[in-house]
């Protein structure tokens, strides 16, 4: 399949039609760089620091800022993953489909816990990420990074971490891959 | 098309059982943090009508219920109205009017899930009719045996017992033909039921020849209750020859699981001994049921089935 009829997840029904390329391979790579400096000055080294990244568009960025941390500190962090269905808030309304099982190997009890996700939108994910985090220990301080922030906030949640600010329509879609990122909309199967 | 009940095994198909499954894989997850506990079904309510005795089955639907924080309507026959004389029917409109999303019903007569759509919306889960079907006893099998030997497709497995009584077998039989298992029924004629022919399984009487090969050897009870005439000669006779004794289980290959969905007569059709060997997972299928039941419950409730518009079918 083209880059630009990647599928999205099928909750949604549809395909992916990409209309613009936001950044390119080496934009996604340039901020995960600057993402990665940026988490470290912020908390003055990677002491405590865990990454966590949302299944399933966050996995992967969390890994790459996991690399990138061991090569500037020279020291590895812990990676989990974390499934949100379970807390969503849209549950009996709509289909949630869990995407691959939550792996959160580690105590978070005091550590700095860095949510990692692709897309920041309603703020809706974020809000159970936090919820579940919670449920795993209590951590120092919980922080989020992601790769784009389309705006169209519905709760009080802002990202610590922003690999580009990116205004968007509602019903516009942003697919965030390692190869780039793309800005289009959703097409239904039957068209 | 989901189907919004799970009424017997076909309600799901190959797809269902395989989406249940991979459930289940969040929940078992689930089941092993410091609070094994999810918010995913608040507000829902769960109804149990139970005309029939259960242990691990509603232990483990309720159990299920509390993990994913979903409230549920006790019921039970011997202190309800039931015992006035109050028809299936009224009851369950009456705990229908009360407001709930699910019934989990069991019932001693046949078919009794399949009516229930007529008098409710709820999505029905069947926890057991007469001898005919108890699905969610075949998913937790089929779970169990997929984390045990690492998937069901090809998979000999051996059922060995009382079938003509069992609910357990033939949604077995359903469920794992579905998934790909080759499977073989070792039985006196007696319990077995009049015709066969239309079962995809092969029928055996010889159980040392059918078990030497296989993956599972699923042990059935002996369900006495049920049983209104004499189908073996004696208890003792039908140990000697389709009983797991000790001996025969010891001759096992390495690598082939002990499987009962209890509760067990020791000493009839299961030697004393054989649910502690190393290879008998008999209480692996039980804490596999409360994780497996949470995705039933999650698959209905939360996945979006009921949303689906085939809801009310009554074929």
């Amino acid at each position: 399949m083209a880059d630009s009829e990647r599928t999205t997840t099928p909750l949604n029904g549809g395909f992916f039609v990409a209309r613009s390329e936001i950044m390119d391979a080496d934009g996604v790579r340039r901020a995960l760089w600057r993402m990665s400096h940026e988490i470290l000055e912020q908390n003055k080294g990677i002491r405590d620091i865990v990454l966590v990244g949302l299944e399933t568009g966050g996995v992967h960025l969390a890994r790459k800022l996991a690399i990138n941390l061991l090569e500037i500190e020279g020291e590895e962090i812990p990676v989990g993953t974390l499934d949100v269905a379970f807390y969503r808030d849209d549950i009996g309304i709509r289909p949630v489909v869990p995407g691959n099982p939550t792996d959160l190997p580690f105590d978070l009890t005091s550590r700095v816990v860095v949510l990692v996700d692709d897309v920041l939108f309603t703020g809706r994910t974020i809000r159970a990420a936090m919820d579940a985090i919670v449920d795993f220990g209590r951590p120092a301080a919980v922080q989020l990074a992601v790769m784009i922030d389309r705006g169209h906030r519905e709760l009080p949640i802002r990202p610590d971490y922003v690999g580009k600010n990116l205004p968007t329509r509602r019903d516009e879609l942003v697919d965030v891959q390692e190869g780039g990122v793309w800005l289009g909309h959703l097409e239904s199967e039957e068209s | 098309m989901k189907s919004k009940h799970i009424r017997g095994v076909n309600d799901l198909g190959k797809d269902g059982i395989q989406e249940i499954l991979s459930l289940s894989d969040h929940f078992f997850e689930v089941s092993t943090r410091r609070i094994p506990k999810v918010p995913a079904l608040r507000g829902r309510t769960i109804a149990w009508l139970f005309y029939e005795n259960s242990t691990r089955t509603r232990l483990s639907f309720e159990t299920a219920a509390k993990r994913l924080s979903a409230d549920s309507m006790n019921f039970s026959v011997s202190s309800s109205s039931v015992k006035k004389g109050e028809s299936l029917r009224d009851t369950v409109e009456t705990v229908s009017a009360m407001g709930v999303d699910a019934i989990v019903v069991r019932h001693s007569s046949t078919g009794v899930p399949w009516l229930l759509p007529k008098w409710t919306d709820a999505s029905i889960i069947n926890a057991g009719d007469g001898a005919h079907e108890h699905p969610t006893q075949s998913l937790l099998d089929c779970y169990t045996i997929q984390k045990q030997l690492g998937g069901i497709e090809g998979k000999k497995i051996v059922i060995v017992g009382d079938i003509k009584h069992s609910r357990v077998a033939r949604s077995n039989i359903l469920a794992f033909k579905a998934m790909g298992a080759e499977i073989v029924l070792v039985a006196p004629r007696t319990l077995l039921p009049v015709d066969t022919s239309t079962w995809p399984v092969e029928i055996s009487e010889n159980l040392d020849e059918s078990i030497s090969d296989a993956d599972v050897i699923y042990m059935l009870r002996m369900q006495l209750e049920r049983q209104k005439e004499a189908f073996v000669p004696s208890l003792r006779e039908y140990t000697n020859d389709f009983g797991l004794t000790l001996e025969r289980a010891q001759k096992l290959p390495k690598h082939t699981i002990i499987m009962h969905p209890g509760p067990m007569n020791r000493g009839v059709e299961i030697a004393s001994e054989v649910p502690e060997l190393g290879n008998a997972v008999v209480t692996n299928q039980v804490s596999n049921g409360v994780i497996v039941r949470m995705a039933v419950l999650y698959f209905l409730l939360g996945s979006g089935a009921e949303l689906s518009e085939d809801g009310n079918d009554n074929e």
